[in-house]
């Protein structure tokens, strides 16, 4: 039996505005298995975001439980969160969220320094892992506005995996992208997979299914259907 | 649990540098307000203190001195009261002193100078006691010799061997005493010490007694114990004597000085706090500038405590850096108005007056950590979508 590494039970995200409540995620419920390749697809506002959020550690539900290696988020503090994401999670955002004040290697290095690494480890660690997201060395030390949109997820990427994190979540990491360069993007995402990551990818594109194995289809805060 | 590597806040250093650098017409504005704070606040306490210098050396007394004189009615201390006086324990020595004072005449060239000075009859082991000879020698007994004060000898050019006249009679000079400075005892600057039968010829209708007598005491914590014991022995009866220490007086002055000097740091504080609000506008500014950045630190793995080092690192760099500038111009700046205007600065060169420059400097970094602590937490504790999502 495959071991289940994210667990979402119940999960319900409201929020509020004025006299409006709105159902971000209604009763969700999802597992995930360990190795797995997840895509969560539906149209925008189907609360993709909500939910890949939540299993980042970055939000909390309204109600019901989200498990990550069988630790209830709602039961952590501060550090056990942090390091929950630290050690576990590498995130990949749609808008690639570099800090612009530091270069490409120092941006890949900035989990490394949470995490204690020494410098010179973490430094040539951070230029492997640029290379391994293919980034062309001679950019290592552009800053994030130097860089092309595409260059710029890259390094995104390979900040994610900084510290080797058992799963890699990905908010629409080819929608600022170019066809061609989102699909290498999505090669890559293949790749680690392969290598035993837990890749899960929220996207819009249908063409994005065919890397996946599971697909959660969401609609107005809802799972539509869970193909196995 | 991670172990903090001195190498590990390098980056953090790196990042605290660069976000200063980042923002540096800020950085400079929020430097120049500490800076201007610790020059305040140290310039302040230097200046109280140096004016405490200038008036406390101007005294030479350290304080172990008891002055004993006659209440007003009584003429003198009689012979009988300083043996009274000598009885009393814990007492190093004991001075009576017979002076009045005189118009020296002192030719010069063609012309006579004429100068006031105090005569003193007090034996010349107890001379000794309360000031050094400069050069020459002490009066014998029973001479027309004496030795003079150095300001004496500076004002009336005088040298050893030459004769001064006072009341008509000749005094030769064979000693000048070194300076010594303003006393509460008597003012050896500026007295005419000779023998008793000397002094006896230029007041031959002289009291039978002392003008005052200074007793010096042995331990300067017993001082109070010593003035107690001569005012029940010779006042048991009658008040004779009023009984005087000298430190009661550096004693106030010190009192005095230390109040001006706080209150002038006080004025110098409110620069500082002055100081410390712009930072804490300055860092609250770079924090909600900043949100963003934070919640992606925080996304890929940074703590609250992380987040918290960080910026309160930046407030240190900030007050260190300012302070440092500051400490150097208090320094700088005091030194040239010190050398211009009072054309000494030997003040500025003590140890308490360095206490105001550190204590400067540190009221300059606390000041700044305690701006930047509320920013930091109010950093710290953001929750990390809010923050990804500011723009
Ligand atoms: N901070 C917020 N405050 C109020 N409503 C929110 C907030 N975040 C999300 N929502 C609402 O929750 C719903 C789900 O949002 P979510 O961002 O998860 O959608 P999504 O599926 O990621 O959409 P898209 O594909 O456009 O990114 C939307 O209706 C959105 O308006
Ligand atoms: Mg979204």
């Amino acid at each position: 039996m495959p071991e289940t590494i994210a667990d979402i039970r119940k999960v319900t995200k409201i929020y509020t505005l004025g006299e409006n409540k709105i159902y971000a995620l209604n009763k969700v419920s999802a597992k995930i298995e360990k190795g797995d390749f997840v895509t969560i697809m539906g149209s925008s506002g189907s609360g993709k975001s909500t939910l890949l959020n939540m299993l980042g550690c970055l939000d909390l539900p309204t109600s019901g439980k989200v498990l990550i290696n069988n630790t209830d988020l709602s039961k952590l503090d501060d550090e056990g969160l942090t390091s929950l994401r630290r050690n576990n999670i590498g995130f990949i955002f749609q808008q690639f969220n570099l800090i612009q004040t530091l270069t490409a290697v120092e941006n890949v290095e900035i989990p490394m320094i949470f995490n204690g690494a020494s410098p010179g480890k973490r430094r040539k660690r951070a230029l492997k892992l640029l290379q391994r997201a293919q980034l062309p060395p001679e950019y290592a030390d552009h800053k994030p506005n130097e860089l092309s949109g595409g260059q710029q997820q890259r390094v995104a990427i390979a900040r994610a995996l900084a510290n080797n994190p058992t799963i890699l979540l990905a908010d629409e990491p080819t929608g600022n992208l170019d066809s061609k360069t989102g699909h290498g993007v999505m090669e890559l995402l293949r790749e680690l997979n392969q290598a035993g990551t837990t890749v899960i990818v929220v996207t819009h594109d249908p063409r994005m299914e065919e890397y996946s194995r599971t697909t959660i289809r969401l609609q107005d805060g809802e799972v539509v259907n869970e193909n196995p | 649990m991670r172990i903090p590597d001195p190498l590990k806040n390098n980056m953090y250093a790196e990042l605290a540098r660069r976000n200063l650098k980042r923002q540096a017409v800020r950085t400079v504005l929020a430097a120049i307000g500490i800076i201007i704070g610790v020059i305040a606040i140290s310039s302040m306490g230097i200046l109280g203190n140096s004016l405490k210098l200038s008036v406390t050396d101007s005294f030479s007394d350290i304080g172990d001195k008891i002055i004993v004189s006659p209440v007003p009615g009584e003429d003198f201390i009689t012979d009988k009261q300083v043996d009274q006086i000598k009885k009393v324990s814990n007492i190093e020595s004991v001075i009576p002193v017979i002076s009045g004072g005189e118009i020296v005449e002192y030719k010069k060239g063609g012309t006579t100078i004429q100068y006031y000075v105090a005569v003193y009859d007090i034996k010349k082991d107890d001379l000794d006691k309360l000031a050094d000879l400069q050069e020459g020698r002490h009066f014998k007994p029973g001479s027309t010799e004496c030795v003079v004060g150095s300001s004496i000898a500076k004002n009336l050019d005088l040298k050893l061997g030459q004769k001064i006249e006072i009341d008509g009679s000749n005094l030769r000079v064979v000693g000048i005493l070194k300076e010594r400075g303003l006393g509460f005892d008597i003012n050896t600057d500026s007295g005419v010490f000779t023998s008793s039968e000397m002094y006896g010829k230029l007041y031959p209708d002289a009291d039978e007694g002392y003008g005052t007598v200074i007793v010096i005491v042995k331990d300067i914590d017993k001082i109070d114990s010593v003035m107690k014991d001569i005012k029940e022995r010779i006042n048991k009866k009658d008040e004779l004597v009023t009984v005087f220490a000298t430190n009661s007086i550096t004693e106030s002055l010190d009192s005095v000085f230390k109040s001006i000097s706080l209150f002038l740091m006080g004025i110098g504080s409110i620069s500082l706090l002055v100081a410390g609000v712009s930072i804490l506008n300055v860092m609250l500014m770079s924090t909600m500038e900043r949100t963003k950045e934070i919640g992606i630190m925080k996304a890929v793995g940074a703590s609250r405590r992380d987040i918290l080092k960080m910026f309160l690192l930046e407030a240190l760099f900030l007050g260190v850096i300012a302070s440092t500038a500051g400490a150097i111009l208090t320094i700088g700046g005091s030194y040239l108005i010190m050398s211009l205007l009072v054309k000494n600065t030997s003040y500025l060169f003590t140890l308490s007056s360095m206490f105001y420059v550190v204590e400067g400097f540190f009221f300059g970094i606390a000041t700044s950590l305690l701006g930047g602590m509320y920013p930091a937490w109010k950093a710290s504790m953001m929750r990390p979508l809010d923050a990804l999502r500011y723009e």
